[in-house]
């Protein structure tokens, strides 16, 4: 490593010039796709294809094929639409939250994450709507007049609430993402030729790098920013909602929405982690996405995974204080009962795991991270299941207690997601550079000015 | 909107046609910045400048004004939020009053989130449709840089300062000799038929 910076650490090392930085972050979109890819992409693309064909199967048939019962209503698809959106929270935290704050260092991980935050929603939305059971009828569930007797719908019930909040944030979440592409657009398009000049062209909305596109386009994103922010905060609340008002212990209590949002950004920064550092090396981008950046994000993952330590302990503290027998029963069944192996895998690798990263030494160590960043996403896959699952398998009725085993279907539909997102995630690596271009010359710019002054 | 292009336009004969565009050609934002005050002080038009991100002081150096854009984005959220007010006070109380419990038909609470995420949805496509409206941003389905690009790689390492020829007493020679103290890479001359 170059880091010839004075004080801190340089962003992108090597200093490299303008030109080599438009080179070395477009190369991977104008050569050829490496083997790898075609293998990562034929594998994806068959799993998505699995996926896609267990949910015409579970469409066609209903969802009897799931191993949902009558006291366990919510299962896999619940727990992993929860899993996904908790992914797709890190994205627009990097790139609007951490803008607002001023932090430079987001700028190399924005776009990647961005685009990982999409693919994350667009897995998420599949769930509730295969879960509906008659999918084909889902645009029930948006407010029209119609001629159901002018039938509308429930705009107290949080189940409503989220499809306003899941389909607001992915829309923002995709127009934040495109105005950051357009200048880098515009650049593919000045170097590409045929059916990729044409793409760029339509999708550059004839960007020429003006002064007057410029101002707009600086407090756009600032606006964006600015609204995002909140957003980002509120998904998850509000998907919280969907457990906190129903009177099941376990799920009513208002710890919920803080303890949602940092679980989501939690695992959407684990799944980033996940991602980037198959990205750095893969594409060869290691001068851009640096040591740095992983150690900044094991950061974030020890600082989220404590505070979600702290929502564990503390759901455990007022199930006991409450005095409230019911939600005592549920944390201690959750802990020791039939699910306890789900419990301790849960808290194993949300609490114990991100300790390690207490050391500079391990939060550098690229394939510890790898490890435990996986580690991480099961853990917090296994939180939702805790919740969704344990809660509800032993209720008020100890004649109804029931347990809840996934049939194939619903464990293939849940790699079917993981297809579809990965097929995604690698288009996006082949079609937009990964890296924000534009804004890595701005940062190379803005630490060249510092040196100077130095 | 008036295009601009790099060689001498077929066609147009009438001098009053068209005006005649010098684009000084640097590499880094300091020098263009420096140049931008210099031509500026000077006294020469400055009609735009493009760089391949947004140069830091280059508004306040230019004299162009701030953006209104973010009084379009209040205008959305405030429209959003009233949108989403009316519709669910008009749906619960009017349309379709759901007995729940016996709560409240107007349940001012739980119409809170669904107003939150309209006034953040609106608010964003107010912003993004005005960036797009006011930059003059379109899909274009030609292929290729578009006319009003002064230089091919001002998406890339250049930065571009257009300067305007605003009568017949702007000198070519003292311009060029002015321009060579800020050292630029190359200058272009260019033409807007208007």
């Amino acid at each position: 490593m170059t880091a010839t910076a004075i004080g801190a650490e340089q962003l992108v090392t090597g200093d490299p010039g303008y030109e080599q930085v438009t080179r070395e972050i477009a190369a991977p979109l104008e050569r050829k796709p490496a083997g790898a890819w075609w293998i990562a992409f034929c594998i994806a693309g068959s799993i998505l294809t699995l996926g896609v064909g267990l949910v015409a199967y579970t469409i066609l048939t209903g969802i009897g094929v799931w191993g949902l019962n009558r006291t366990v209503g919510w299962g896999f698809a619940i727990t992993n639409f929860v899993f996904w959106v908790g992914i797709g929270h890190a994205g627009t935290l990097i790139s609007a939250v951490l803008l607002l704050f001023r932090q430079r260092w987001r700028t190399s991980i924005a776009r990647a994450a961005e685009a990982m935050t999409i693919f994350a929603v667009c897995c998420a939305g599949i769930f509730p709507i295969i879960h509906m059971g008659r999918p084909w009828l889902m645009f029930w569930m948006f407010p029209y007049p119609n001629t159901r007797g002018t039938l509308w719908v429930n705009f107290r019930s949080p189940l409503l609430w989220d499809i306003f909040a899941i389909s607001t944030y992915l829309i923002v979440s995709l127009l934040f993402w495109y105005v950051g592409l357009i200048p880098d657009f515009a650049t593919m398009r000045d170097r590409a030729a045929g059916w990729r000049r044409r793409l760029y062209s339509f999708l550059s909305l004839g960007w020429t790098g003006s002064v007057f596109s410029w101002k707009r386009y600086d407090i756009t994103c600032l606006l964006l920013a600015g609204l995002a922010t909140p957003l980002v905060l509120s998904v998850h609340t509000v998907v919280s909602f969907d457990f906190a008002t129903s009177v099941i212990p376990g799920w009513h209590t208002t710890i919920f929405p803080p303890y949602f949002v940092t679980g989501a950004i939690f695992s959407g920064f684990a799944m980033v982690m996940t991602l980037l550092i198959i990205t750095r090396k893969v594409l060869n981008l290691q001068a851009y996405i640096t040591l740095r950046h992983l150690d900044n994000m094991a950061k974030i993952l020890l600082t989220t995974g404590m505070i979600v330590g702290l929502a564990y302990t503390t759901e455990l503290f007022m199930a006991w204080y409450s005095g409230n027998v019911y939600e005592r029963f549920t944390f201690f069944n959750r802990a020791f009962g039939p699910y306890a192996w789900a419990y301790w895998v849960m808290f194993s690798c949300n609490v114990f795991v991100p300790q390690l990263f207490w050391f500079k030494k391990l939060r550098r160590h690229v394939p510890l991270l790898f490890v435990a960043s996986l580690l991480v996403n099961v853990g917090m896959w296994f939180e939702r299941f805790n919740i969704v699952v344990t809660s509800l398998h032993r209720d008020y009725l100890p004649s109804s207690w029931s347990m809840y085993a996934p049939s194939l279907v619903e464990v293939g539909i849940l790699l079917g997601s993981f297809g579809l997102f990965f097929t995604g995630y690698l288009l996006f690596v082949r079609l937009a550079p990964v890296i924000a271009i534009h804004e890595v010359k701005h940062t190379l710019a803005e630490q060249k000015e510092e040196a100077h002054h130095a | 909107m008036p295009r601009l292009s790099l060689t001498r336009p077929a066609g147009i004969s009438s001098e009053a046609h068209r005006r005649r565009f010098h684009a000084v050609v640097f590499t880094g934002p300091e020098e263009v910045l420096s140049a931008v005050r210099g031509l500026r002080g000077a006294g020469y038009d400055i009609a735009n400048v493009h760089s391949p991100f947004p140069v830091h002081g280059l508004m306040e150096a230019m004299g162009v004004s701030e953006s209104r854009i973010p009084w379009g984005t209040f205008v959305g959220g405030a429209l959003g939020c009233t949108t989403a007010f009316v519709l669910q006070i008009w749906t619960h109380t009017t349309a379709w009053p759901l007995n729940i419990g016996g709560k409240s038909d107007l349940a001012l609470p739980a119409l809170v989130p669904v107003a939150f995420e309209l006034t953040i949805l609106f608010a964003a496509f107010a912003t993004f449709f005005l960036l797009l409206g006011r930059a003059g941003l379109l899909p274009r389905f030609a292929s290729g840089t578009p006319r009003l690009q002064p230089h091919l790689r001002v998406n890339d390492d250049r930065f571009v300062v257009l300067v305007a020829e605003t009568d017949a007493s702007f000198s070519r020679e003292s311009f060029v000799a002015m321009c060579e103290e800020l050292a630029p890479v190359e200058i272009i001359e260019s033409w807007r038929v208007e």
